[in-house]
C-alpha cells in the first residue's frame, strides 16, 4: 500500500496548464524563422533579397523624394547647376504641365465638359462594378446606351448639322426595315410556327428609336462651342481610344468568334477573312493606313476626322484579337453542353446566350483582360499619326518645350507616363482577378 | 518592313494623285472655312512646340499666324495639324492641310517630283557637330575614327557618310530612332560626337547633364534651307505665302516692328507706306485686304522679332542670327522689294 501511495504522489490529478508555444515559433519571429531563415540557403537568399530591396528602395526614395524638386516655373528649378545639387525627379515640371497631360490642348474655358464626362464615366463604372449596388441594371443600360452619346456631344460640342437628306434616307431605311421584319413575321406565323410578331418587332423598334434619339441629339444645338478632335490630347485621348476599343471589341469579337465556328460557309469565310486580315497586319500599319493612305482614296474635300479613323481602326483591330480569345473559350466547352441545350429545344441564340457563352467567357476572362491591357498600352501608337495621347503629350513637352529642357525633366516625364499607365493597367488586372474569383464554379484548383 | 512598303506605295500614290489634288483656289477655300489649316511638326523646340497652355508657338507656327493675319486680319485664325515626317507630304497632297510649315528641307526632289512648291526659306539650317570639350577637338576635320551619334533614316546620316568618305576618314555611326535616345546615348558616352541640324544641336545641348562641358563645332557640312511648302499649281496661294514671308523680311529691313507699326503708318518713307498698305494695292493683288502688311506686323511681328522671340539669344535656345541675318547685316536673308 505504501508503495502505491508513493506512486500516487507522482500522478497528476489535474491537467497541466497549456504553456504558450516557444517564442521562436510564433508571431513575426516564428513566421520569419519558418519562411525566411529555415536553413542556411534560405537565409542567404533572404539576406540577398533584402539587400536588393534596400538598395532599390533607397534609390527610388532618394530620386523621387529626397533629391526631388517640387516647385518651379521653368527648367532653372531643375538644373543641377542652378540649384546646386544633383536633381532627382522634377515634379515641378509635371505640376506645371499637369492640365496639359490630362486635357491636351482642349480650350481652357471648355474643360468642364471633359471633367463632367470623366466624372460621369468614373461614377458609372464604379457603380457597375460594385456588387449589390442598387439599380445596377439601369446604370449599365445608361452607361452603354446614353453615356457614349453624352460623351460625344459634350466632348465635341454636338450640333453636327446633319443634312435633311440623311434624315430622310434614314427614316426611309428604318421604315423598310420594320416592314421587312413584320413581313417575315407574318409569313412565319401563317406557316404555323410560334413566332411572336410583337416581341420580334420590339427589338428592331427599340434599336431604331435609339438611333432616332441619337440622331436627334447629335443634331441638336446645345449652344456649346465646338472643339475639334485635333485639340484633344493627353489622358483624354488615351481614354477615348482605349475605352472605345475595349467596349467595341468585345461584342464584335464575340460575333466574329461565333461566325468563325458557324456552319454557314459564307458567314464562316467572312469571319475568317476578317480575323486573319486584321490580325495579320501590325497596328502601326492600320493607323498609318487610316491616316496617310485613306485620304488619298477619298474624293477631295471629303475628310474623315483623324481621331474617328483611328478609333475605327483600333476597334476592328482589337475585335479580331478578341474573337480568337473568345473562340478559345468556345472550344473549351464540351459538346455535351451544346447537345444538352439543343435537347432542351433552345434556339441558337438562346443556347449561346444562356448556356455556352456564359461558361466560355468566364473561362477566358484572363485572356480578355490581357487583350484589354494590351490595347490600353497600344493606344500610345496613335502618336505616329499625329494624335497626342498621354505619352505623346508628355514626350512633346519633354522634347520640344525649350523652357523646360533639363535632364531631370526628361526622366521625370517618362517615369510619370509609366506610372500613369501602370495604374490603369494594374486596376484592370485586379478587377479581372476579382471577377474570376467571383465567378469560379468548380474549375478552381 | 511593312511600313517601308507602305511608304513606297504612298509615294507612288502621291505622284499619281498629286496632279489632280492641286485644287485651284486654296485661298477661296480658306476664306470659306474661316481658317488656315497648317501642318506643323510633332514638336521641335523653337519651331513648333506647345507653350504652357498648350498653344502652338514657334517660327514655323508664326508663318501660319502671319497668314491668318494677312487673310483674316486675325493671327488666331490658323489651326494646326501635327504631322510626322512620314505623313507630312501626303497630308498636304490630300488637302488635309493648306500649308506645310514643318522644318522641311528644300531639295530638288521634293520641289519637283512630289507636286509641291517651296514658298521660301524661313530658316537656313545646316548640319553641325557637338563634342565634349574634354576631347580637345576644335574642328570637325579632326574627327577621325570617331563614334558618331545620329538619327536613323535622315539625311544627317548620309551627309556624314559623304563628308567622311570624301577624305577617307574612318568613323562609326551609332544611330537611334528618336532624338531623345540620341541625346541620352551621347550623354552616357556611347559616342564621341553628336550630329544633327545646328538648330537642333543648340536645343538638345540643354538636355545634357552638363551643357557647359560640350561645344558645337564651327563647321556646317550640309545645306538645310527650311521653309513652308504648298501644293503645286495654285499660284495665287503660292504667291500669298511667298510674299507674306518677304513682307516680314522687308519690314525688318525698314525697321517696322510690332511696337512701332502704328507710328510707322504715318511715316514719310514710301517703302514703309507700301508694306503697311497706306499706298498701293499690293494686298488686293494677292487676293487679301490692303492692310495685310499692317496686320501681319502688328500681330506677329517682323522676321527679326519672330526669330528673337522663338529661337533668338534671349530664349533658352539662344541661337545667334548667323546666316539668318538680313543680307544688309552679313546674312543671306534677302527679300525682293514690295513695290
Amino acid at each position: 500500500m505504501a508503495g502505491q501511495s508513493k506512486i500516487e504522489a507522482y500522478i497528476r490529478t489535474e491537467m497541466a496548464p497549456t504553456m504558450p508555444p516557444p517564442a521562436s515559433t510564433v508571431g513575426i519571429v516564428g513566421w520569419m524563422r519558418a519562411n525566411l531563415f529555415s536553413d542556411w540557403i534560405n537565409t542567404v537568399l533572404t539576406l540577398i533579397g533584402m539587400y536588393l530591396v534596400y538598395i532599390t528602395l533607397q534609390t527610388v526614395i532618394d530620386w523621387a523624394f529626397i533629391r526631388a524638386v517640387w516647385t518651379g516655373e521653368d527648367n532653372k528649378a531643375c538644373l543641377d547647376k542652378e540649384v546646386g545639387f544633383h536633381v532627382g525627379a522634377c515634379w515641378a515640371f509635371v505640376g506645371s504641365k499637369f492640365s496639359q497631360f490630362v486635357y491636351g490642348r482642349y480650350p481652357l474655358e471648355e474643360r468642364w465638359r471633359v471633367d463632367i464626362t470623366f466624372l460621369v464615366g468614373a461614377v458609372g463604372l464604379a457603380w457597375m462594378i460594385i456588387e449589390n449596388a442598387p439599380y445596377r441594371k439601369w446604370v449599365a443600360i445608361f452607361m452603354l446606351a446614353l453615356f457614349p452619346l453624352m460623351a460625344l456631344i459634350l466632348l465635341t460640342g454636338g450640333n453636327f448639322e446633319l443634312s435633311s437628306g440623311s434624315w430622310k434616307a434614314f427614316s426611309l431605311l428604318s421604315i423598310i426595315a420594320l416592314v421587312g421584319v413584320a413581313f417575315v413575321g407574318v409569313r412565319a406565323q401563317t406557316k404555323g410556327s410560334d413566332f411572336d410578331l410583337s416581341t420580334a418587332l420590339m427589338i428592331p423598334a427599340a434599336i431604331l428609336a435609339y438611333i432616332f434619339l441619337a440622331y436627334f441629339l447629335v443634331d441638336f444645338d446645345f449652344g456649346m462651342a465646338p472643339v475639334e478632335t485635333s485639340q484633344w490630347g493627353g489622358l483624354l485621348v488615351t481614354l477615348v481610344v482605349a475605352i472605345t476599343g475595349i467596349v467595341a471589341s468585345l461584342p464584335i469579337g464575340i460575333l466574329l468568334a461565333l461566325g468563325r465556328r458557324s456552319e454557314m460557309p459564307v458567314v464562316r469565310m467572312a469571319s475568317v477573312i476578317f480575323i486573319e486580315f486584321w490580325r495579320g497586319v501590325p497596328l502601326i500599319t492600320v493607323l498609318f493606313m487610316s491616316s496617310v493612305m485613306l485620304p488619298l482614296f477619298l474624293p477631295e474635300g471629303v475628310n474623315f476626322d483623324k481621331l474617328l479613323r483611328c478609333l475605327i481602326g483600333v476597334a476592328l483591330f482589337s475585335a479580331a484579337y478578341m474573337a480568337e480569345v473568345v473562340r478559345g473559350g468556345l472550344q473549351a466547352i464540351p459538346k455535351g453542353q451544346y447537345e444538352g441545350a439543343m435537347a432542351l429545344g433552345l434556339p441558337f441564340w438562346k443556347m449561346m446566350g444562356l448556356i455556352v457563352l456564359p461558361q466560355a467567357l468566364k473561362l477566358v476572362i484572363p485572356g480578355i483582360v490581357n487583350t484589354f491591357i494590351g490595347l490600353f498600352k497600344d493606344t500610345t501608337l496613335v502618336l505616329i499619326i499625329g494624335l497626342f495621347d498621354l505619352l505623346g503629350i508628355i514626350q512633346l513637352n519633354v522634347t520640344a518645350d525649350a523652357k523646360w529642357f533639363a535632364p531631370s525633366v526628361h526622366n521625370t516625364g517618362y517615369v510619370f507616363a509609366g506610372l500613369s499607365f501602370w495604374i490603369f493597367c494594374f486596376g484592370m488586372s485586379r478587377y479581372s482577378i476579382y471577377m474570376e474569383n467571383k465567378l469560379h464554379t468548380g474549375h478552381k484548383r | 518592313m511593312k511600313t517601308k512598303i507602305l511608304a513606297i506605295a504612298a509615294g507612288a500614290a502621291i505622284s499619281m494623285v498629286a496632279a489632280q489634288a492641286a485644287s485651284a483656289a486654296t485661298l477661296d477655300d480658306i476664306k470659306k472655312k474661316g481658317h488656315v489649316q497648317c501642318g506643323v511638326s510633332q514638336g521641335l523646340a523653337g519651331f513648333s512646340n506647345p507653350d504652357d497652355k498648350g498653344n502652338w508657338t514657334g517660327m514655323d507656327v508664326d508663318v501660319c499666324r502671319a497668314l491668318g493675319a494677312a487673310i483674316f486680319g486675325d493671327a488666331t485664325k490658323a489651326k494646326y495639324t501635327a504631322l510626322s515626317a512620314k505623313e507630312r507630304f501626303t497630308a498636304l497632297q490630300s488637302g488635309e492641310v493648306d500649308l506645310l510649315s514643318r522644318n522641311t528641307t528644300w531639295t530638288a526632289t521634293r520641289d519637283t517630283a512630289l507636286g509641291l512648291n517651296f514658298a521660301g526659306v524661313n530658316y537656313y539650317d545646316g548640319q553641325g557637330f557637338m563634342v565634349r570639350k574634354s576631347l580637345g577637338v576644335t574642328s570637325a576635320l579632326q574627327l577621325a575614327g570617331a563614334a558618331i551619334c545620329t538619327n536613323t533614316g535622315t539625311t544627317t546620316e548620309l551627309n556624314v557618310a559623304d563628308g567622311f568618305r570624301a577624305d577617307k576618314r574612318r568613323y562609326e555611326v551609332v544611330a537611334f530612332e528618336k532624338a531623345d535616345e540620341v541625346v541620352q546615348a551621347y550623354d552616357k558616352g556611347r559616342c564621341d560626337v553628336y550630329t544633327t541640324d545646328a538648330s537642333g544641336l543648340y536645343s538638345q545641348r540643354l538636355k545634357l547633364a552638363n551643357a557647359d562641358d560640350h561645344i558645337v563645332l564651327p563647321e556646317i557640312i550640309s545645306k538645310e534651307p527650311l521653309g513652308p511648302v504648298v501644293r503645286q499649281g495654285d499660284d495665287q496661294w503660292f504667291n500669298l505665302v511667298k510674299w507674306t514671308m518677304y513682307l516680314m523680311l522687308n519690314a525688318e529691313e525698314l525697321g517696322v516692328t510690332s511696337k512701332n507699326v502704328d507710328e510707322m503708318k504715318s511715316s514719310g518713307n514710301p517703302a514703309v507706306k507700301r508694306i503697311l498698305g497706306v499706298e498701293g494695292n499690293f494686298g488686293e493683288n494677292l487676293g487679301v485686304g490692303n492692310d495685310w502688311g499692317y496686320n501681319i506686323i502688328k500681330q506677329v511681328g517682323n522676321y527679326g522679332e519672330v526669330f528673337d522671340a522663338n529661337v533668338g539669344p534671349d530664349t533658352p535656345l539662344g541661337i545667334a542670327r548667323g546666316v539668318n541675318a538680313l543680307w544688309s547685316k552679313g546674312g543671306i536673308q534677302y527679300a525682293p522689294p514690295i513695290r
